[in-house]
């Protein structure tokens, strides 16, 4: 019996032991000089066990059914495990060339992969809660990971303050769903909402959904995003936009149609507010900014936004919507942030946008792949982007959440301008003095993945690489 | 060979507006011309060895959709053959003569190239005309439909820096969307009663269509009435019927070259070529006829009392054009097709002579086209006045009566009426010798003003007065031929013999000769009706001999004996053309030779008459005050409050003011302090929290 457990809980394991290990060897064989080396070997790990992950098959749980593998579970863990290698890769060279490359840093980075995996694979309040915090505890120290700046410990700090708040809402949240329904078991709080639930059990929903809105930066508990992401090292807001995001929905999806599927319409109404005032808040706000990093902050709101429109309309296929949304937005973010680690001028980092101007003309190509991937954010057809927001457009109106729908089109508006004006910026706009243009050039690796995920956003078109029936398995595990 | 008459001029087109720049002007020019002349030629050939029988000659695939699915074919028989000989002919002979005209126009700038494109506007047009009249179905029909219209655009508004040419380019397009809007009406009745829109599925159906009924706008109406007045809708569209006919003097704006190709010999008749195509389907629909009948002898009437007073050469020629269209439409809506498309074929010569004469004379007087301005030419331009006189000849219809000796009008003129007489009624009768009165009295005018009198206006351009160049002149000598001897040619193909009749157009003539043993028992109109009454049970009996709708290239019902019934008709009525002419011409050499004064004394004398008749019976005010101050004023109240305030303004009001504001409140809520932040996360929980008290509440 424990055996078959541990069996299950194999890659979660293997992975905290191998960060463990790294650690040791860290610690005690030279500290930082090894640092690169173990940026790629942990990344080279970290998509080994997405592969192994994705070769699994069937749905097993573990531990009374606290920990559970499942197609849902497999899809959203080889979407973390792939998009934080990815990042870490493309984050050696930067840190490296800062002098913050620590070799703490590939360490975190897999501890809050386990945390993340143990997250969407949690079948119960605790197991849930110990991969949060696992996750959320890692992310605190990368965000102050530059301990030298100012900036970047009050990103640290300031995460980590509203995180512990968070955290509290999110275990009150959790122990008022145990008081009212006796057990902390998913499956035991989906029978105990059967046929209606109580208005304790529904306050406890509500924690629990601030919990998670938190974690996913949805507007109104998106107040620590923007500052976070300015602050941190750009490789770790470049992790904050990609990897927790798919955790932190997956796991939405899951205590919401796991513990909670019977009353869909009791969150379906909350889900899609945040969802609304998410869209609506990342497009305005997003205007007015003038730094990349914030503008990316308020964009990640925004697309977190639509990824609930698809979680609201409580539907199979509204989940399949959010895990096309997300695996397309975290494509795009993983190119546009490639892009964003390479502004730099005499070997400073730029987040000015308007370092920007006439861009096109000193680097045609990268200018025309950062196009692509804005007109993409945007979601303008037909690249891949559109078809995120259409899936999960449809989805909403397939449930009858017309107006949510409508919302999502005239919030995409909106958002499209701050979009847009980067682009006229690097087409159209002034002459920069020569202290404000942009120099240097682009490290390989984030050359390759700016044009690997520029690339993706127009060759996906034809089929979405095959994720659509994928997302439809993983989904139909999730929702019955 | 009918692929390489329709395909030469597209080439030329092409090498000529896109290659002008590599191969020089004059070569891009002669280029398209040579292979006009070429098409022209084919064209010959094939008009004079065609047997009659329908070819098709199937070039692509053309569109394959569903239930429709059709080829790109050329339909070869002998409607197609006649329509190829005048149009490439004239298409020939008109890029010829451009040569000469249009070598140097001030309306361009000195060492700029408008000529290549005038002459890849002239072969792309010829191109289109060939693809109407060579459709083998409705849709490639409708392509080339569509694509005169396009180069009549072009070529009216070819002087694209005279404000009124560009304005009458529009009005030309507009009025002719208004007909095209009835054709694609038509054009999709059929394919939603057919499924097809090829002519040979169509004519077969035709019987069945007038068995169907249709709902269409407010009532049930015959399938095959309904389709038949929706296609002649088009066709008053393109060949200025009444109500549809107010682009057609405006095009005059255009280079006269231009008016003599489209606007008098091909794309004009159109309209008749399309009802003459339809024929099959047009003989099942007797109430639409008698409608074609009836608008087209209005418009030759209406059309002629206009041409009376007007000053402009162009214009009158452009209402003489109007008025021969419907003389053509009175014989196709009597059912004598072979007779509309006889003076079809005439009129393509003589009326395109008759504006190339006209341009002749303009490029002579420096560009004045005010007849009153004129005046004693005929010694300073003789070639071109024996020209003129020789058109003139032809459309007023002269000729020696009850012979078939004659200018080419006279014949198919005098078919035309007797036509009407036999099938179109005594309105139809009577509105047309009328109107053959006054085609003689104003083309007669016309010449008086021109060519004899003293010379009025400036004498400096009097006394500069020259004979246009040979290019100019060898045209009209070859059109001459034609407006000569075209309608003694080949009057009986056409009319005069209903054996030779249907020969010519490839009708199987089974049936023939049972009408035709009936007509000769009656030598009188009254014995004849009778006798035709006495046959229609013998006509029926014999149904099963007689040709289906399609085969051939024209189609006469069973039951239509018109062309008989015309053939015997009296003499008064075969005389009464000629003695029309005679009327004319006499009013109008008392008019403006021997009394001179006369015609301003009338006018006094009859102020409001004239003054209806010189602003065209008033139809442009009437249509502006209908149709375009209307449509302006909607579109200007679209474009200022519709567009202007409530689009621009809202999008405006809301990117430029609301939604900065929300952004400025976005950025002032991200104080960077913890405790404000802490502050919305509660403040979110506890609206939640509300909410789903006051929703499970609820339950």
């Amino acid at each position: 019996m424990m055996s078959a457990d541990i069996q299950t809980l194999l890659p979660e394991l293997m992975l905290a032991l191998y960060a463990i290990a790294a650690l040791m060897a860290g610690a005690f064989m030279g500290k930082d000089r090894y640092a690169p080396l173990l940026v790629w070997v942990t990344g080279g790990v970290l998509v080994l066990m997405a592969v192994w992950v994705g070769s699994g098959t069937g749905a097993h749980s573990a531990f009374s059914g606290s920990f559970v593998d499942d197609r849902f579970a497999r899809f959203a863990k080889v979407m973390i495990l792939v998009s934080a290698a990815a990042v870490l890769v493309m984050s050696q060279d930067y840190m490296a060339r800062r002098g913050i490359l620590r070799f703490e840093y590939p360490v975190l980075i897999a501890l809050a992969s386990v945390g993340m995996m143990v997250m969407v694979s949690a079948g119960d309040l605790m197991v849930l809660y110990m991969g949060l915090e696992l996750q959320s505890l890692a992310l605190y120290v990368v965000a102050a990971l530059r301990r030298d700046s100012v900036k970047s410990t009050e990103a640290g700090l300031k995460y980590f303050v509203l995180g512990a708040l968070s955290s509290g809402l999110l275990l009150y949240g959790a122990s008022l769903t145990y008081g009212f329904a006796g057990t902390t078991l998913f499956s035991g709080i989906i029978a105990a909402a059967e046929g209606g639930v109580s208005l304790g059990l529904l306050f406890g929903l509500v924690f629990l959904i601030a919990g998670f809105a938190f974690k996913v930066s949805a507007a109104p508990f998106h107040m620590w995003t923007p500052d976070v992401y300015e602050g941190s090292p750009t490789p770790v807001t470049a992790f904050f936009a990609t990897a927790p995001k798919i955790a932190g929905m997956a796991l939405f999806a899951r205590v919401v149609h796991d513990a909670f599927g019977g009353v869909v319409s009791d969150w379906q109404q909350i889900v899609a507010f945040l969802s609304v005032i998410s869209m609506f808040l990342g497009a305005i706000a997003a205007i007015g900014q003038t730094n990349i990093k914030r503008l990316m902050a308020y964009s990640s709101i925004a697309h977190m936004g639509f990824a609930m429109m698809g979680l609201a309309a409580g539907t199979a296929f509204g989940v399949q919507a959010m895990l096309i949304y997300l695996a397309i937005y975290v494509t795009m973010n993983v190119g546009s942030f490639a892009f964003i680690m390479a502004m730099e001028r005499d070997g400073r980092p730029v987040v000015e946008i308007d370092a920007l101007r006439l861009y096109a003309r000193r680097e045609p190509l990268r200018a025309l792949a950062l196009l692509v991937l804005m007109f993409s954010l945007a979601g303008v057809p037909p690249l891949l982007g559109f078809f995120g927001k259409f899936y999960v457009l449809r989805a909403a109106y397939d449930a009858g959440l017309g107006w949510l729908a409508f919302a999502g089109v005239i919030a995409s508006v909106i958002g499209a301008f701050y979009y847009l004006r980067v682009v006229y910026l690097m087409y159209f706009g002034n002459e920069p003095d020569d202290r404000e243009a942009l120099d240097g050039a682009m490290s390989p690796v984030l050359w390759g993945m700016l044009m690997v995920s520029a690339l993706a956003m127009v060759i996906g078109v034809v089929n979405l690489f095959g994720i659509e029936p994928l997302a439809a398995a993983a989904a139909a595990t999730l929702v019955n | 060979m009918a692929t390489l008459i329709l395909f030469a001029p597209l080439i030329g087109a092409l090498i000529c507006g896109f290659g002008w720049r590599i191969i020089g002007e004059a070569a891009a020019q002669w280029t398209a011309t040579g292979l006009l002349f070429l098409s022209a030629f084919l064209s010959w050939i094939v008009f004079l060895t065609h047997d009659g029988v329908t070819h098709q000659i199937e070039i692509l695939r053309f569109i394959e959709s569903g239930a429709l699915a059709t080829e790109w074919a050329i339909r070869l028989d002998r409607l197609t053959a006649i329509m190829m000989v005048v149009i490439t002919t004239v298409s020939a002979l008109v890029h010829l003569y451009s040569f000469g005209y249009m070598a140097h126009d001030d309306n361009f700038r000195e060492g700029e190239s408008y000529r290549p494109r005038f002459f890849a506007y002239l072969s792309f047009f010829t191109f289109a005309m060939l693809a109407l009249v060579t459709a083998d179905n409705l849709v490639q029909m409708f392509f080339g439909w569509e694509g005169v219209g396009v180069a009549s655009y072009l070529l009216i508004g070819f002087y694209y820096r005279k404000p009124s040419a560009n304005a009458a380019a529009i009005k030309a397009f507009v009025v002719n969307r208004v007909g095209d809007f009835g054709f694609a009406l038509g054009i999709m009745a059929i394919f939603f009663l057919t499924d097809s829109i090829r002519f040979d599925d169509v004519f077969a159906a035709a019987p069945a269509l007038a068995e169907t009924q249709l709902s269409f706008l407010w009532g049930e109406w015959n399938a095959a009435e309904l389709i038949a007045v929706l296609l002649f809708i088009g066709a008053m569209g393109k060949s200025a019927q009444l109500f549809l006919h107010t682009w057609l003097p405006d095009a005059m704006e255009g280079p006269t070259p231009v008016s003599a190709l489209i606007h008098a010999a091909t794309m004009v008749t159109a309209g008749v070529f399309l009802v003459c195509r339809m024929s099959p389907l047009i003989e099942f629909a007797p109430m639409a006829k008698m409608f074609i009948v009836f608008l087209g002898a209005s418009t030759a009437f209406f059309a002629a009392t206009v041409g009376l007073v007007q000053n402009d050469i162009k214009r009158v020629i452009a209402y003489s054009t109007c008025s021969q269209l419907g003389y053509m439409f009175v014989a196709a809506g009597s059912g004598v097709y072979s007779v509309a498309m006889f003076h079809l074929f005439t009129h393509a010569f003589f009326k395109a002579m008759l504006f190339l004469g006209a341009g002749s004379v303009i490029h002579a007087m420096h560009h004045e086209q005010d007849m009153r301005n004129y005046g004693g030419l005929r010694h300073k331009i003789p070639l071109t006045f024996y020209a003129m006189l020789i058109g003139t000849l032809a459309i007023t219809g002269v000729g020696i009566p009850l012979t078939h000796i004659g200018f080419a009008g006279f014949l198919s003129k005098d078919a035309v009426i007797e036509s009407a007489w036999a099938g179109g009624g005594a309105y139809a009768f009577w509105l047309l010798v009328i109107a053959a009165a006054m085609t003689s009295f104003y083309s007669w005018r016309l010449m008086f003003m021109t060519f004899w009198g003293k010379p009025r206006g400036d004498h400096h351009a009097h006394e500069h007065a020259h004979e246009s160049p040979l290019t100019m002149l060898v045209p009209l000598g070859a059109l001459s031929l034609g407006a000569v001897f075209a309608g003694m040619i080949w009057y009986n193909d056409f009319f005069g013999d209903h054996h030779r009749v249907e020969t010519w157009f490839g009708i199987a003539s089974a049936e023939a000769h049972a009408t035709e043993g009936a007509a000769a028992e009656g030598d009188t109109a009254e014995a004849h009706a009778d006798a035709a009454e006495a046959l229609a049970p013998e006509a029926v009996a014999t149904e099963a001999a007689a040709p289906l709708p399609g085969q051939g290239a024209i189609y006469m019902a069973p039951d239509n004996t018109v062309l008989d019934d015309a053939h015997h008709a009296p003499t008064w009525v075969k005389v009464a053309p000629f003695v029309a002419m005679v009327a004319g011409f006499a009013l109008s050499w008392l008019f403006y030779i021997a009394r001179t004064d006369l015609p301003g004394r009338l006018a006094a004398n009859q102020r409001p008459l004239y003054l209806f008749l010189l602003n065209k019976w008033y139809f442009d005010e009437i249509y502006s005050f209908l149709f375009v101050r209307p449509a302006l004023g909607l579109g200007r109240l679209l474009w200022k409050r519709g567009d202007g305030t409530v689009i621009d303004g809202g999008l405006n009001g809301v990117a430029l003011g609301i939604v900065p504001f929300l952004t400025r409140i976005a950025g002032r809520a991200q104080s960077g302090y913890v405790f404000h932040y802490v502050f919305a996360m509660v403040l979110g929980v506890a609206v939640l929290l509300t909410w789903v008290t006051l929703m499970g509440g609820a339950e």
